[in-house]
């Protein structure tokens, strides 16, 4: 019976279809994004020190324009974005190749790249077009494919590429994502242990000749991170402040516009890398957990929604997006409490700054899309 | 498990394309992706309890460590100031020292408005525009925790005010700190030199000057013994809670003194000379064994007190305008031609030269013709055969043209280097002008050829020759010891005295005992013979005998054709009559101290700056009886 109520809706005129497609929306997950914003929201409030024109109102804008191209993109069908994958990877390596040739250089990195009136982060969108293109890959290849090595070296060079890219620009957390994204797809695909086995140890062979290309200040980086206490005024000081503010704020926090090493300015960067610390000083460790709790859910539902997917597309798809945004919330997090180095990787929704919104905005979008279109069927597997 | 992906038996069981084969390997594929997505799923959870228990050891177990650590944070270090290490002078008499000075400060972050609080300080002690401006110009350039001086040197009254209406003025409080404070006054500006605020580029180099009334030395020992007057700034770790109010004090470290310095002059005979002298004149007295400063005289003189609280407009104009310069100490800093008083000099050269023999006549007949020129003696009829005893004694010029036409102007040069003339001096103050002993390079190096004329005309010390008063008074105290004693002013710092205070921490000369016998005994002659040039010099009663030399040097040269009518210097206007000089040392036998006088325009070296040589001599003779 259901069977047939289904056939009926795909034979319904197209406005019809829109609403069904509509009423499949994750509007849970929405919800979920429209939060975890808001937290945003109010953090970057606090940034400002009470003026929302600072920081607060554009990031509200800016989620509410990437909130309905999540949508749009929701609602394309899944078959669409399974045929774009491979364009959109290819834009995205031609845009890191060009930000490589002429980029804008900030901070010492060439990173972005100026679309008239946005700024793009090339390597931001890559690691969302590398999911798209990994579930590609993997979708439609039959168990035994997935161990054949020629099959694997290609889907290597896929990840490796871009990332090398994006070491060279120089930005070493990304490139590190998107390696560890990469092995997300590989893993959940069903790549064998020791294959991956051998491509650790062949990776941590490679550790001598990468921190041999560091630059100065991303060496110092890692040995402050070892020793911050050594240079409390160099480049040390970003985490022994951000631990103090953090650290400070204690169970229930100072208090919304309280904080006080965060409006002293005692904290850097506080309303992009370090939106976080600002949020733990200000509403402590409950309001930290909290937060942590919200942002564990966005990854959670693209967990689930991978579950519920009929098609393997979709469910490597879902779980790439969730394991990119995990990795920003692991990365950013473990860096403002002073467990990793300092890598200068945003907490997107949260943090200030368009590029990482944008592109996680549009994983969403895919994940949406793959969940609204979960019983869809794009063939068997091909050998 | 009853479908297990890693064996190979499945995996060949999954038979690619049959429809079975198909649903097999989606089968295994499906069961793959469930059991690696629940492993991935759970690293993620332990990541996620990774970054809770950070939270939970940051926020909670280390909560209250941070906290503290956030609060000294919020207030720093405070800078404990130390107080600027006082001056005396050789007698113990405090030249400059430190008095306390009641203040008004400003602490920005204590205050929601600097502006709020600063006008109604302004209605209860009125600040002028020029206050308002430099109160906001340190504002701006200080942090927001460091105090700022909005007025100083509050009376009582003033006080009291502050204090009734203290609650309508956050951030203002009421402080005590250390002013400079000059007893002498201009006795010994010259050498003490004064302190003013820091620059703008003072500011970044040590923390102590940060605080509210640091003064850095901006001339005179002040200025050359800055790093050791100043002292280093103390800190202290303030617990403060967010309104201010201070609980503990966590840590202290007390910051240490300048160092106290005793210079060598004796300010009792420094007013005296003071007391001699006319604007214009410098005098300079050493002792000759060492070098020690005793006194060091430039009238007109300035008050370094004014420059504490800032100098108005209109006093700066009046010490800057005008020909009386009373910034400029003219002892170390005026440059004059030394004239007659450079003639041992030239013998020395002339002697060490060989060109010249000490029992050697040369006749003057008033004059010597080279080439067309004719250079005169200032004894127009002529002084006859004289040996360099005689000549020095009556300062016979045609005597020394031409012992320096023998000799040439490079010897000469040297020699007068070897006296501490044209050369840099290792005095302990700063912006001593060098002066200028010319050689046959120098004027070449000016595109000019060097002619036997020219030296000629500075076997006399005229010309090029320009040397301070100080330099003209080395000189004197290195013939009268034949070592190569340093002018210095330093005696001791911090209690300890510093080398050269001891004759035979200077080197000799190497220049014969013979000659400079020579010179000595001449120098004797020209004050205490019958006939020398210098008697005015010569001192009363059983004070023992000064040697000495007179000299004249010319502002404007005389031309033939004022010789020919009768020249009288005495009738040109002030400022273009000579200058007078005078160098001495005494006693004679057993040299203790030198003395140069340098009157500007006095017209006769042996009229006007003789007689002052003596006096002072005298007083310093008497001056060093009542204090050793």
């Amino acid at each position: 019976m259901s069977i047939t109520f289904e056939k009926r809706l795909l034979t319904r005129n197209r406005e019809h279809k829109l609403l069904e497609k509509l009423w499949r929306v994750p509007w849970v997950f929405v919800l979920l994004l429209i939060a975890v914003a808001g937290v945003g929201y109010v953090a970057l409030y606090s940034a400002g020190s009470g003026n929302p024109d600072l920081y607060a109102t554009k990031h509200a804008l800016r989620f509410a324009f990437c909130l309905v191209m999540a949508l749009c993109i929701g609602l394309i069908d899944i078959k669409v974005i399974y045929r774009l994958s491979w364009p959109l990877y290819g834009i995205s390596l031609a845009l890191l190749v060009l930000v490589a040739v002429r980029g804008q250089v900030g901070k010492g990195a060439q990173r972005w790249v100026d679309l008239g009136p946005i700024q793009l982060q090339p390597s931001e969108m890559m690691k969302i077009a590398l999911v798209a293109l990994l579930a590609a890959w993997f979708a439609r290849a039959t168990w035994k494919k997935i161990g054949n090595v020629f099959f694997l070296v290609p889907a290597m060079l896929l990840v490796f590429v871009p990332a090398g890219l994006i070491f060279r620009q120089p930005n070493l957390g990304t490139s590190l994502i998107t390696v560890a994204v990469g092995g997300v797809m590989f893993w959940v695909a069903g790549v064998r242990w020791w294959k991956f086995g051998l491509a650790i140890g062949a990776a941590a062979s490679a550790v001598p000749i990468v921190y041999a290309n560091l630059r100065d200040y991303q060496r110092a980086r890692i040995s402050t991170f070892f020793d911050p206490e050594n240079d409390p005024l160099g480049a040390g000081y970003n985490i022994i402040q951000s631990k103090i503010a953090l650290g400070s704020g204690g169970i229930w926090g100072k208090g919304f516009l309280g904080g006080t090493q965060g409006h002293l300015n005692f904290l850097p960067e506080k309303q992009t890398d370090f939106i976080f610390t600002m949020i733990a000083e200000e509403f402590g460790f409950v309001g930290a957990m909290a937060t942590l709790g919200l942002l564990m859910l966005v990854v959670l539902f693209c967990i689930y929604a991978g579950f519920m997917c009929k098609n393997h597309f979709g469910r490597l798809l879902c779980f790439g997006i969730g394991a990119n945004y995990f990795f920003y919330i692991f990365v950013n997090i473990a860096m403002v409490t002073g467990s990793i180095p300092v890598g200068g990787v945003p907490l997107p929704l949260i943090s200030h700054g368009g590029s990482a919104m944008l592109t996680v905005m549009l994983g969403f979008g895919l994940v949406m899309s793959a969940y609204v279109h979960r019983h869809a069927d794009l063939g068997p597997a091909r050998e | 498990m009853r479908l297990n992906p890693f064996s190979r038996k499945q995996k060949d069981r999954a038979v690619p394309g049959s429809m079975r084969g198909v649903k097999r390997d989606e089968e295994i594929r499906r069961t793959v992706f469930t059991r690696r997505a629940i492993m991935y799923g759970a690293v993620q959870l332990g990541l996620f309890g990774f970054l809770a228990s950070r939270l939970y050891q940051l926020q909670v177990v280390e909560g209250n460590r941070f906290a503290t650590l956030a609060e000294e944070n919020r207030v720093s270090a405070r800078l404990i100031g130390a107080p600027r290490g006082r001056i005396t002078d050789r007698t113990g008499a405090l030249v400059a020292g430190n008095r306390l000075n009641w203040r008004a400060l400003l602490v920005a972050e204590q205050t929601a408005d600097v502006h709020a609080t600063l006008e109604t300080f302004s209605r209860i002690i009125p600040l002028t525009d020029n206050e308002r401006a430099r109160v906001d110009r340190e504002l701006r350039r200080r942090r927001r925790f460091v105090p700022t001086i909005v007025r100083e040197f509050l009376s009582w009254e003033e006080m009291a005010h502050i204090e009734v209406n203290a609650p309508d003025l956050p951030g203002i409080l009421i402080d005590v700190g250390t002013t400079r404070q000059y007893p002498e006054g201009e006795n010994l500006a010259h050498m003490v030199g004064y302190v003013a605020p820091p620059s703008d580029r003072d500011l970044g180099s040590d923390p102590i000057l940060q605080l509210p009334g640091a003064r850095v030395g901006r001339a005179g020992v002040e200025r050359f013994h800055e790093n050791i007057l100043r002292g280093r700034a103390g800190s202290v770790q303030l617990e403060v809670n967010a309104t201010g109010r201070i609980i503990r004090e966590l840590d202290r470290r007390e910051g240490v003194p300048g160092q106290d310095i005793e210079i060598s002059i004796d300010a009792e005979l420094q007013r005296s000379v003071r007391g001699k002298i006319e604007d214009g004149t410098s005098v300079v007295i050493m002792n000759a064994r060492n070098g020690e400063l005793l006194a060091m005289a430039s009238n007109p003189s300035f008050d370094p007190n004014i420059f504490n609280s800032g100098v108005s407009a209109a006093q700066w104009r009046q010490w800057t305008a005008g020909r009386s310069t009373p910034l400029i100490n003219k002892a170390t800093n005026g440059l004059y031609a030394p004239g007659s008083t450079f003639k041992m000099v030239v013998g020395l050269a002339g002697l060490e030269a060989r060109v010249v023999g000490p029992g050697d006549r040369i006749s003057c007949p008033g004059h010597l013709d080279f080439g067309d020129s004719r250079f005169h003696c200032w004894n127009r009829s002529g002084h006859g055969a004289l040996d360099m005893r005689a000549a020095i004694k009556n300062s016979c010029d045609v005597y020394f043209y031409e012992v320096a036409r023998r000799v040439g102007i490079n010897r000469i040069a040297a020699m007068a280097r070897r006296f501490g003339l044209g050369v840099d001096l290792e005095i302990d103050l700063p912006g001593v002008r060098r002066g200028l002993a010319p050689t046959r390079e120098w004027r070449e190096a000016q595109g000019k050829a060097w002619n036997i004329g020219d030296t000629i005309v500075h076997g006399i010390g005229q010309g090029f020759y320009l040397f301070t008063p100080l330099a003209i008074c080395t000189m004197t105290a290195r013939l009268a010891t034949g070592r190569a004693v340093q002018p210095h002013l330093t005696r001791s710092i911090g209690g300890r005295p510093v080398r050269g205070g001891r004759p035979e921490d200077w080197p000799s000369l190497g220049i014969p005992d013979r000659d400079l016998r020579l010179q000595r005994e001449a120098m004797w002659a020209a004050v205490n013979e019958a006939g020398g040039t210098a008697s005015l010099a010569k001192l009363p009663g059983n004070l023992g005998m000064m040697s000495g030399k007179t000299g004249t040097t010319q502002v404007r040269r005389v031309t033939r054709e004022q010789r020919e009518r009768g020249f009288n210097v005495q009738n040109l206007p002030r400022e273009w009559r000579p200058h007078a000089l005078f160098v001495g040392y005494a006693p004679h036998d057993n040299p203790l101290y030198a003395v140069a006088v340098v009157v500007e325009h006095g017209t006769a070296g042996g009229a006007a700056a003789a007689p002052l040589a003596r006096d002072v001599m005298v007083e310093t003779f008497n001056r060093f009886r009542v204090i050793s």
